[in-house]
């Protein structure tokens, strides 16, 4: 073990509930993850002993507040390695976060005939915005195509980006294959031909060491509620000059600096894209989550992660019929597991495991056109973080079996 | 660890008769020439399903139901089939009726006219599955909406 699993346990009360009489195992960690005591304490302080607005009180609370807001900016920052706090804005979630470079930085850029790239493994967060801005602008979407083990095809990567590319969008880590994508490769290459990167970042950087200095990458889009944090709350990261080079998002309080009848103008980057009272509470209470993470340290989190992988694709693997998608190598892929059992379908499936009290997600994840690449109508996925532990793996294994046994054709039991 | 305890809830979900519906389909066979093909599709879920028709003096002579998807789904268009055939129309569009109230009252009673759908009434308690039990039948509407305007095929999202 890389850490202590008993002791992260314990910070995290949901985990003492029971599911359906048998104990909570929780690998849904993808579609969210679960929070530690410090994170309910901070959103619990907030309200009890500094609520008040930002950026405009002259009260004692108020530049309280302030403070620990536009501290937790600085947390991000230096989470993933940014310049500055600066080169950080608050959104609701990474889907907004994107929608905000679809609009701010896509409209004012993008003429008929440039090029939008993406992949086939994105989420649909990363399709639609795009599909969008293609529609207002006349750009258009480029799809870069994977391989029989989910990864992007570089052949295809190095003929579709190029000289008609603006911007290149894409995972680091695929949310159903786990597929980690070399994303400083990526952006070398996109640079080489003038065009922008955006990185979805949903899903590696609360489970792998990033930097995103060091990837180069021009706007990164992360949530906090998949890193121990509260929901409410994402991130866009952007190097400073970008962000003042791009259009207001929303419009009204807070993003202005003088405001006539006639005309306004914009508040200094970030808070040009944060109108409106923020989510104080949240963004203040995801603090706590970055120092939790900060303390576990991101080396040991991936660590950890890539064990439990390792460990859940051996015993999937095991049972009869099992089919397990992405990488084969437990070192080339995120904290996920998307499979399906013969021809169960994954709702029956998430049915019965939730009976043992193992909550999978079933369905498609929000990646349509991926489960057509798969040609499946959908896969269940488990999803591991730091609290889980391998033994957990034995009600997973329960269940399928059980599942198994209430759907298969009595033709093919016993056989 | 112990043993799961089966709740009642999930016991009335997976009714046997739903089960066995489900590994044993009935009319599984595609019907060769039929006068209408109709196919509903549930992106949500990815539930497919497609049910062949032939008429005759107005009623449903032969149906053929076969898909993909979960149990649910897959278990409401066989047990329909059983149902259907030699029924017109009208006597059909009653049927459905009554199957889609059934699935909005999870605490409602099943009408006797429904028979073995009886079944699903536990269905209507997981109100994400309800859709996955009326699949079929609102494809089977369109077939005979698609019959009676002299069409051939049709197609549906839900
Ligand atoms: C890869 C990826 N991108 C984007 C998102 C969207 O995140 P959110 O729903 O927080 O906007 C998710 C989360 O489901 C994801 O896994």
């Amino acid at each position: 073990m890389t850490f202590d699993i008993q002791k992260i346990r314990a910070d995290f009360p949901i985990l003492k509930r029971e599911v359906h009489g048998r104990p909570l195992v929780y690998f849904d960690n993808a579609a969210t993850t679960q929070k530690p005591q410090s994170v309910i304490d901070a959103l619990v302080e907030y309200y009890s002993s500094y609520n008040a607005n930002i950026h405009r009180g002259i009260h004692a609370l108020a530049e309280e507040a302030t403070l620990r807001y536009e501290a937790t900016r600085q947390s991000v920052a230096d989470f993933i390695g940014a310049p500055s706090a600066d080169c950080i804005v608050f959104t609701r979630n990474t889907t907004e976060s994107i929608n905000l470079v679809a609009h701010s930085w896509g409209r004012k850029t993008l003429e008929p005939g440039d090029e939008i790239v993406i992949s086939a493994m994105e989420h649909h967060s990363d399709i639609v915005p795009w599909q969008l801005l293609a529609e207002t602008t006349g750009a258009v979407l480029r799809v870069l195509p994977i391989d029989g083990e989910g990864g992007l095809r570089w052949d295809e990567v190095e003929s579709l980006v190029g000289e008609k590319t603006k911007l290149v969008a894409v995972t680091q880590m695929s949310n159903v294959l786990g597929t980690i994508n070399p994303i400083a490769q990526i952006v070398k290459l996109a640079h080489s031909h003038g065009a922008r990167v955006l990185v979805d970042a949903a899903q590696s950087i609360p489970h792998m060491p990033v930097d995103v200095q060091e990837l180069e990458a021009d706007f990164v889009a992360f949530s906090a509620h998949k890193m121990l944090g509260p929901t409410g709350v994402g991130v866009l990261y952007a190097p400073q000059a970008l962000l003042e080079e791009m259009d207001p998002f929303l419009a009204g309080g807070e993003m202005i600096r003088r405001v006539s009848f006639e005309d306004s103008t914009w508040n200094d980057v970030p808070w040009k894209f944060e109108a409106g009272t923020p989510n104080i509470a949240d963004v203040c209470a995801f603090s706590a989550s970055l120092d939790y993470l900060a303390d576990l340290g991101m080396e040991n989190v991936r660590a950890h992660e890539i064990e439990m992988v390792a460990a859940a694709m051996r015993r999937l693997s095991e049972i009869e019929c099992v089919t397990i998608y992405g990488p084969k190598n437990p070192e080339d892929r995120g904290g996920v597991v998307a499979f399906n059992v013969d021809d169960i379908h994954p709702h029956d499936l998430g049915t019965v495991l939730d009976q043992h009290g193992v909550a999978i997600r079933a369905g498609h994840h929000c990646a349509q056109p991926l489960m057509g690449e798969l040609d499946v109508v959908a896969t269940a996925r488990a999803s591991f973080y730091i609290y889980n532990f391998e033994e957990e793996l034995d009600a997973l294994v329960e269940g399928i079996d059980a599942a198994a046994r209430m759907f298969r054709a009595p033709a093919r039991t016993g056989a | 660890m112990p043993q799961p305890v089966p709740e009642p809830e999930f016991d009335e979900l997976y009714r046997e008769l739903i089960l066995d519906h489900y590994r044993s389909p009935r009319h599984h066979e595609p019907l060769s020439e039929p006068d209408v093909v109709a196919e509903g599709y549930n992106p949500l879920c990815g539930d497919e399903v497609e049910i062949r028709l032939t008429f005759s003096n107005g009623a449903v002579r032969d149906l053929s139901f076969h898909g993909r998807g979960c149990s649910i789904s897959q278990a409401s268009g066989s047990m329909l089939s059983d149902l259907v055939i030699g029924k017109n129309a009208d006597e059909i569009r009653t049927l459905s009726g009554l199957f889609t109230t059934m699935m909005r009252e999870p605490e409602g009673e099943s009408p006797e006219e429904l028979g073995d759908l009886e079944a699903f009434q536990g269905v209507a308690k997981f109100p994400a599955r309800v859709k996955c039990a009326t699949l079929a039948w609102h494809t089977l509407e369109d077939g005979l909406t698609q019959h009676e305007q002299g069409g051939h095929a049709v197609r549906r999202e839900e």
